[in-house]
């Protein structure tokens, strides 16, 4: 599961307020590169939850990556942002898309159920007495 | 082709050559020998994964993955930043997309979802196979992904389970959630369009399986009535089923003209009027 599907994902269990964001706990993680795509990002921007892709990045083991607030638009994707080493726009991508959690949870933030994480798939099926009505 | 899509072809390339000199080929369905790869557009079957309780590929899913490579360079065109399959099954639907809209390359990405956790590790194997990365979550329809995937997702494609059935067998574990329907099939599509229609980003497409026996005309009648214009991009009759491929988009002035048609089904045939010229509406979006 990356982190760009994590930032997406909320709990759905009866009763909880907004289920969202999900804490995210992770026993195995690992690197999977892939090509920057800054049309993208440039796209989900605006539809990030940056303290909670940030609170997921450090879970998975990368405190220091993004900055603690969201960097404007111009520093992430300035000209030749995307070829610099340590830029924004790079750590944004790495971030959303390359860091793959294998084995972990998501903790809902109202009801602390607890939704495991097994080869890479969130598994977010309810029993039925959590199901809403 | 970028770096990263050659280096996926010659995976699969090398893997269709293990395969064809092994002693135990798989038996190969009825589409024949695997493609080479220079005409690799969709998922192969020998690459496929399987599991007892997986729906395998069958005629649904060639004649979804068959509509959406009929409408391949629309979706080239339309350049969706994200796709979203629900109930991916053995994950040769996803797959498939994922292949024939390569060249996107990450400027595309892709999701899937199914209630069956077999189901979920067949498609990761299959999407593996195929060195082809999509999340895969295991829920119930979207559940969890409806509030904040709200209004984003430019590519629904779905073969839902629309076999008429007794309503008790819809939601069983196992496989037999592939295909139970309930009602005239209906029970679970019903669910799954409004949960959909959520998703649909303004640009965005939807692409559903059904049967004759799920009152296709009925199911477009519903989406225009909420805003979506449709068409029947393919239709295949075997000696059971005639299985349809339904598109939907969003379009303003659909709802306009349901509304206004006003007569109920069945009163006399003027209701279908403004209807049928959505069923073979070739709008500028499509």
């Amino acid at each position: 599961m990356r982190l760009l599907t994590h930032n997406f994902l909320a709990s759905n269990v009866r009763g909880v307020s907004t289920g969202y964001p999900l804490a995210l706990e992770v026993a195995k993680s690992s690197i999977k590169e892939v090509e920057l795509n800054a049309d993208f990002l440039r796209g989900i921007l605006p539809k990030l939850d940056w303290r909670a892709l940030v609170a997921a990045a450090s879970a998975a083991g990368f405190p220091d990556l993004l900055a603690a607030e969201q960097p404007q638009e111009a520093e992430l994707f300035a000209d030749g942002a995307a070829d610099a080493e340590g830029s924004a726009i790079r750590r944004l991508h790495h971030a959303l898309l390359e860091i793959h959690v294998d084995e972990g949870a998501l903790v809902c933030p109202d009801s602390g159920r607890s939704f495991p994480i097994l080869k890479g798939v969130p598994n977010m099926l309810l029993h039925e007495d959590e199901v809403r009505h | 082709m970028s770096a990263g899509d050659s280096a996926a072809v010659s995976a699969v390339e090398g893997k269709l050559a293990e395969l064809s000199t092994s002693c135990d080929l798989r038996t190969l369905p009825r589409r024949g020998k695997p493609a080479s790869a220079r005409t690799l557009n969709t998922a192969q079957i020998p690459l496929v994964a399987s599991h007892p309780e997986v729906y395998e590929p069958c005629d649904d899913s060639f004649a979804l993955v068959d509509a959406l490579l009929s409408d391949k360079a629309q979706l080239l065109a339309l350049q969706p930043s994200l796709c979203l399959e629900v109930g991916c099954g053995s994950g040769y639907v996803i797959t498939s997309l994922a292949i024939m809209l390569r060249q996107l390359g990450s400027g595309t990405q892709y999701l899937a979802t199914d209630i069956n956790q077999h189901a979920v590790e067949t498609t990761q194997a299959t999407l593996g196979a195929h060195g082809i990365h999509a999340d895969v979550i295991a829920t119930d329809i979207v559940s969890g992904l409806e509030k904040r995937l709200a209004g984003m997702v430019d590519v629904v494609v779905v073969n839902p389970p629309y076999v008429p059935t007794p309503e008790e067998e819809i939601g069983i574990k196992g496989i037999a959630a592939s295909w139970a329907g309930g009602l005239n099939g209906r029970q679970v599509i019903d669910r799954i369009l409004p949960a959909v229609r959520e998703l649909l980003s303004e640009k965005g497409w939807l692409y559903m399986i059904a049967l004759e026996d799920n009152d296709p005309l009925g199911i477009c009648h519903l989406m225009n009535e909420k805003g979506f214009a449709s068409r029947v991009l393919l239709k295949r009759c075997t000696e059971e089923e005639s299985l349809y491929v339904l598109k939907f988009w969003q379009d303003a002035a659909v709802s306009t003209n349901a509304s206004q048609s006003g007569k109920s089904p069945g009163s006399d045939s003027s209701w279908l009027s403004p209807f049928r010229s959505f069923w073979h509406k070739n709008g500028s979006s499509s």
